[in-house]
């Protein structure tokens, strides 16, 4: 890390609250469902229709989203934008940008420099992260930092979930330290 | 002026999840794999201090207790944080640093993102029948917080006590843990973190 735990911990949970005193609890995944539904319109437009109040869609889970995906330059979208933009200046300024190459170093330790390898487990660790966020309604962001912040029972449910199998895989996969 | 605030708070929130390291996946590893805790210790001292900087300002009427965003309580959450406990395990990336270590030009996050675009759409393809299992009906009260919070329009799991001194307190609690525990379970400092 670039900053100190404690500074870095500062700054997050100043974000944090900035975002709670200004506007909503930060959330991520969601905007996942709402780029997919953009993309599905874009092939085929009767994806997303115009009802009686507003935009719907046959699909019952992106008929919850409807309304963002027809229009999706809303706060939430914006943020994540935002945040890419962030992320990419912040890289740059501490000259960390493309990070230390295809395949991180702990990775490379303990399966090799393939970095098809890494980039099909990248993938697949994609597949698996997006569908179990969507079933629990929430991600790192939204169900552990903002809903732990809130005192939210959900918040510690899905963190105790998550870390009770994270930390048993993580010890199994990465056994070499890199 | 909300799309401003989107991008002030997003571009913050992003350049600190680069800063504190959250989106270098070998990082993410070491922290999972519990030997090196600074990302976790960052992580508990961000929420300790959300937690007492919202309710302390809740208490002095600063802040709007209209603005939580309580999630329901339901047997999926837990399957799911698994499922993405898992992913999380095997990629180091979960969504929002995924998509910042994308921006900031990593390579294999760009497929993280697509492995993640298409979760997002198995989960929409699959949604009517996860539901009729009875995974996302509520347990625990559903939308609720540990204590009950003045003037919030969530109920409580145990509503005797209250529940903005409980943020405080337990933003005391998880102040103190990311304090108490090690940086490293080994003691020693470990190999040297490569020169970025």
């Amino acid at each position: 890390m670039s900053v100190s735990w404690k500074l870095g911990g500062l700054m997050l949970g100043v974000v944090f609250f900035a975002a709670m005193l200004l506007v909503k609890p930060i959330g991520v995944s969601t905007q996942f469902v709402v780029l997919d539904g953009v993309i599905w319109d874009a092939i085929n437009p009767q994806i997303i229709t115009e009802g009686a109040d507003g935009p719907v869609s046959e699909q019952s889970y992106l008929n919850k989203y409807a309304k963002n995906i027809a229009a999706p330059m809303n706060y939430s979208f914006v943020f994540v934008l935002a945040m890419m933009v962030g992320a990419a200046v912040s890289a740059l300024a501490r000259g960390g940008f493309g990070g230390e190459g295809p395949v991180p170093p702990l990775w490379a330790a303990n399966f090799g420099a393939s970095s098809w390898k890494r980039f099909a487990g990248s993938f697949l660790g994609g597949v698996i992260v997006l569908y179990g966020a969507r079933l629990a309604g929430g991600c790192t962001s939204g169900h552990m930092m903002s809903g732990m912040s809130q005192t939210a029972v959900s918040g510690f449910i899905f963190a105790a979930g998550a870390f009770l199998v994270a930390v048993p895989v993580a010890m199994m996969m990465y056994k070499q330290e890199g | 002026m909300d799309l401003v605030l989107a991008i002030i708070l997003g571009a913050a929130f992003g350049a600190v999840l680069d800063l504190v390291g959250a989106t270098n996946p070998s990082v993410l590893g070491r922290m999972l794999s519990l030997k090196a805790l600074s990302l976790m210790k960052a992580i508990l001292l961000a929420i300790g201090i959300a937690l007492i900087l919202t309710f302390a300002g809740q208490m002095a009427g600063i802040v709007d207790v209209g603005h939580m965003s309580v999630k329901a309580s339901y047997t999926g959450v837990f399957i799911g944080g698994m499922m993405l406990g898992l992913g999380w395990a095997v990629s180091g990336y979960c969504p929002g640093t995924g998509i910042c270590a994308l921006a900031s030009g990593r390579r294999d996050a760009l497929f993280y993102v697509a492995g993640g675009l298409l979760g997002a759409l198995f989960y929409t393809l699959t949604y009517d029948q996860v539901k009729a299992t009875g995974m996302l009906d509520d347990i625990l009260g559903g939308k609720v917080t540990i204590g009950q919070i003045p003037g919030a329009s969530y109920d409580a799991l145990f509503p005797s006590l209250p529940g903005d001194l409980i943020g405080i307190g337990l933003g005391v609690v998880f102040i103190l843990i990311a304090f108490v525990i090690p940086e490293r379970l080994d003691g020693g400092q470990g190999v040297a973190v490569p020169a970025e």
